[in-house]
């Protein structure tokens, strides 16, 4: 009889073993909640290349590897957790340059304050009185879109001198490439300049060029594009770390640049929401979507899976001056030190979710809210703010919903 | 500072085992050869004698006994919807040597093969010189008497198929260590209390410098020199104290410290020197009556990380884990006597980073909480068969939506 009962006990507890496992784990959460994820149509090779570049994405560097001697944080993936965007935590300084002549501090622990170091090394500390402005990390979706674009499709949305007469006058970043740097067919050359698509103000001409940065100046990172460790600030004779360079090699960094070519687009939730759809409506009448460009098709790319893709990121790519309240007396490349790129607003309502329950927004991170972001929209954006702020508390929700689910 | 020969140690091991499997392969005819010694089961046995206290085997008038146990499992595990599909493990198999090498004079080794014999471990190997129940010496590779798990850890004594969270993070179990020291007990009607001091060697600066982006004194058991040598030539101190009721239960307090950090280096100081500090509280008792066993662990881990490195790397770690084990038939099974169905349930939790962000002054989270209920049977002491569904929340150190992880584990652990 008791024997009888041992056998239930046993077979009770192995046949769900057995058949139906999946019930008893924990599901996958659906793919408009995460940002992680290739884009649809990658080959298989492709698709290795995006593992292996999402391991190097998450890679920790360590005093034996590589990390500092000073840096700001491990590794990619701690600023930019799940892809999405960063908590204060990992918000990092840039300073030295006050108007468009260059940044007077490359030689001198400039563009970036690296404020911890290993131990037994000591962190850079801000120069006094210099111009500086702080990052908060924004997310990396979609960026192969954005790059898959050509200079003319940027170019055509510029309006520097306001001839259209609408007070919103979007201009791009003109930077002098890295020596690395090898120009695309869809590039356009200014004089030696290039334009600038990616980092808050537009500084960084391609995703290349943005992660050898985030490589050195980021996490203290050596690579064949960049082989010095990065300066400090009155540190003359800053004490190298015992790691022959470079710490990391090139493949690895071109790894990391194809995952993020082919990280997914935020996926748009809740499309049928009769909320999101009139507050798309709002957003469109406010003007919002003048600088906040709701729809982009890419052209030919050498990645099939982004060729003639129309995707959604609500951005220009331009910069725009955004009044007093947000110039910060820093700057980069030929922008003014009021003068911010549009950032993309997808994938905006999942920025919870990697900032650690609650927003961080802004170039900054000091709005805490999607209402505060807004508000603090002035010079170019003043106009569309005022409008913002005369519509109804409900249609302000509206209009909100609808970028939560972007 | 205190160095050892560890190549030589674990040739003179590896050869006394394989000369004595073979003696005993050739007995194997005569079993009147043997002599079973089991455990000790009376109730005074603390969990920092458990090494003392396990069943072994004897050969005739041999000074030899020997024992061990194995693990073996499978399991099948998903997290956030993506599972590797079932696998099968032996974690490990372990072997004990026991010798009276003269009167007072005992020597104990543990050598572990782990994953099927791809790392040998040698987890305890020393000697004892017995002076007084009170004062006695033990030199060699030792368990620091820190936690209980840590000494009482063989996988035949739990009906959890993984080990603790927190003593296997927190305090690095099993985390064994060359040095010396004294030990001693007292025992007096129902009571028993008992002390362990080692030093031994300790840490290195890998607790906060590894690829678990956290502080982590597990990465210390990778570097293969610890045997040879210490890290920066100052011992870790390691001392525990117990007292058991045979009414009531048990209760074990221990500190386990010293210095992680290199601070010198070819005379000339690099860096102040930097502490690491665990502490840990244990009990575990046998509610009359019902027979439910319960049994916890509490550990408080304290390092000193340079104020002008990251966040990232605590500065003060907690954890534990709480067993309850409800025995629920109790009688003849399948012809073994006094076997037993038991149904068992573990609360764990683990916080790598204790405080608040500088930034913002809101928590860090990096912590990880599981429950694993079980049923497990024995058909002794010495065997059992368990089955777990173990259920784990991980939180990063923003405090984002947990990782979720799941899983079954079926198998069996039995001392040989
Ligand atoms: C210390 C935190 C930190 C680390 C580490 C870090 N990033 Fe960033 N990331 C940022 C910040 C802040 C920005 C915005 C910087 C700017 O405006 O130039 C940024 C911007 C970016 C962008 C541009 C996104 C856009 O919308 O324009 C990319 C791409 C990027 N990071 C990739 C990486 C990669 C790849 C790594 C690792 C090699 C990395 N990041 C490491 C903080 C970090
Ligand atoms: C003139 C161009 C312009 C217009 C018009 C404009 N914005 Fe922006 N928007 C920006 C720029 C530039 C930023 C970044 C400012 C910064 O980081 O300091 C920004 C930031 C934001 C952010 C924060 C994004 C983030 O990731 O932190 C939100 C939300 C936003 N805008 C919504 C709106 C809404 C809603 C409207 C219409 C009422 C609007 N914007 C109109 C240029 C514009």
């Amino acid at each position: 009889m008791k024997n009888g009962l041992l056998i239930v006990v046993i077979i009770g507890f192995t046949i769900p073993l057995l058949i139906s496992c999946e019930k008893f784990f924990p599901p996958a959460p659906a793919d408009d909640e995460v940002l992680d994820g290739f884009v649809e149509g990658l080959s298989s090779e492709q698709q290795a290349q995006f593992l292996a570049g999402d391991v190097a994405f998450n890679s920790v560097f360590t005093a034996e590897t590589g990390l500092g001697p000073s840096f700001v944080a491990t590794s990619c993936g701690s600023c930019h957790p799940g892809d999405g965007k960063g908590h204060p935590f990992t918000t990092l300084i840039r300073f030295g340059q006050g108007d468009t002549t260059g940044n007077s501090y490359l030689d001198n622990g400039g563009p970036q304050l690296q404020n911890r170091a290993i131990p037994a090394h000591s962190p850079e500390q801000l120069p006094p009185g210099v111009p500086f402005a702080k990052f908060t990390p924004p997310a990396n979706t979609g960026l192969g879109f954005l790059a898959a674009l050509t200079d003319a499709q940027i170019l055509a949305n510029a309006d520097p001198n306001d001839v259209n007469g609408d007070g919103i006058s979007g201009i791009p970043n003109y930077l002098t490439p890295p020596s690395y740097f090898q120009p695309q067919s869809y590039q356009q050359n200014f004089g030696g300049k290039y334009i600038g698509r990616f980092g808050k103000k537009a500084a960084a001409i391609t995703l290349l060029h943005q992660t050898v940065n985030a490589y050195v100046q980021d996490i203290g990172v050596t690579s064949e594009f960049a082989m010095s460790e990065p300066s400090i600030y009155n540190g003359t004779n800053p004490t190298p770390d015992n790691v022959p360079d470079p710490e990391v090699d090139g493949a690895t960094v071109q790894n990391v640049v194809f995952y993020l070519r082919t990280l997914k687009a935020p996926i748009q939730r809740s499309p049928d929401n009769a909320d999101a759809i009139a507050g798309k409506q709002l957003f469109l009448n406010a003007n919002c979507g003048k600088c906040h460009i709701p729809q982009w098709t890419t052209p030919q790319s050498d990645i099939a899976a982004l060729s003639n893709k129309t995707f959604y990121p609500y951005t220009d790519l331009l910069l725009h001056d955004m009044g007093s309240e947000l110039d910060d007396g820093y700057t980069e490349g030929s922008a003014k030190t009021s003068e911010w790129r549009t950032p993309p607003l997808w994938g905006i309502g999942l920025a919870k979710n990697s900032q650690g329950g609650q927003y961080f927004l802004l170039h900054d991170g000091r709005a805490i809210t999607i209402h505060d972001a807004i508000m603090v929209h002035g010079g170019e954006a003043a106009n569309s703010k005022n409008q913002y702020k005369q519509l109804s508390e409900t249609d302000k929700q509206r209009l909100i919903k609808f970028l939560e689910t972007r | 500072m205190y160095t050892y020969n560890w190549h030589s140690m674990k040739r003179i091991i590896l050869f006394s085992l394989t000369s004595f499997l073979s003696i005993h392969a050739l007995a194997q005819t005569d079993s009147s050869l043997f002599n079973r010694i089991p455990a000790d089961t009376s109730d005074l046995k603390l969990n920092m004698e458990a090494a003392y206290n396990r069943p072994f085997l004897q050969t005739g008038k041999l000074p030899v006994a020997i024992g061990g146990y194995v693990e073996a499992n499978s399991s099948y595990f998903g997290t956030d919807g993506v599972s590797e599909g079932p696998s099968f493990q032996i974690p490990r198999m372990t072997i004990f040597l026991s010798s009276s090498i003269k009167k007072g004079i005992k020597f104990l080794s543990e050598v572990e093969l782990e994953e099927g014999g791809k790392e040998i471990a040698i987890e305890f190997a020393s000697m004892d010189i017995e002076f007084h129940p009170l004062f006695n010496l033990r030199g060699g590779v030792v368990m620091n008497p820190i936690g209980a798990f840590n000494q009482n850890h063989d996988g035949p004594k739990w009906e959890f198929i993984s080990r603790p969270i927190s003593a296997t993070t927190i305090i690095p179990s099993t985390w064994s260590n060359v040095g010396f020291g004294i030990f001693g007990r007292y025992g007096h009607n129902n009571w028993v209390w008992a002390y362990e001091a080692y030093l031994t060697n300790g840490f290195d600066g890998k607790i906060i410098s590894n690829e678990e982006n956290r502080t982590w004194l597990p990465a210390s058991k990778d570097n293969p020199e610890r045997f040879q040598e210490s890290f920066n030539g100052v011992p870790l101190t390691t001392i525990k104290s117990a007292f058991r009721n045979r009414e009531i239960g048990e209760i074990g307090l221990s500190w386990m410290g010293g210095i992680y950090n290199k601070f010198e280096k070819d005379g000339v100081k690099i860096d102040t020197k930097r502490r690491v500090d665990v502490f840990a509280i244990d009990l575990n008792t046998t509610i009359p009556g019902s027979n439910t066993y319960c049994n916890g662990e509490w550990v408080w881990a304290i390092i000193d990380v340079p104020k002008t490195y990251s966040q990232q790397f605590g500065g003060k770690q907690r954890g534990g884990f709480l067993d309850i084990v409800q025995p629920v038939v109790q009688q003849e099974m399948f012809g073994w006597e006094k076997s037993t169905i038991n149904l068992a349930f573990r609360l764990e939790y683990s916080d790598y980073n204790v405080g608040t962000f500088k930034e913002t002054g809101g928590n860090i989270s990096d912590d990880i909480y599981a429950i694993v209920p079980g049923i497990s049977f024995r058909p002794s002491q010495q065997t059992v068969i368990r089955a777990n569904y173990r259920y784990l929340w991980e939180h990063d150190l923003l405090g984002n939506p947990p990782a979720l992880t799941a899983g079954f584990q079926f198998g069996f652990s039995t001392y040989f």
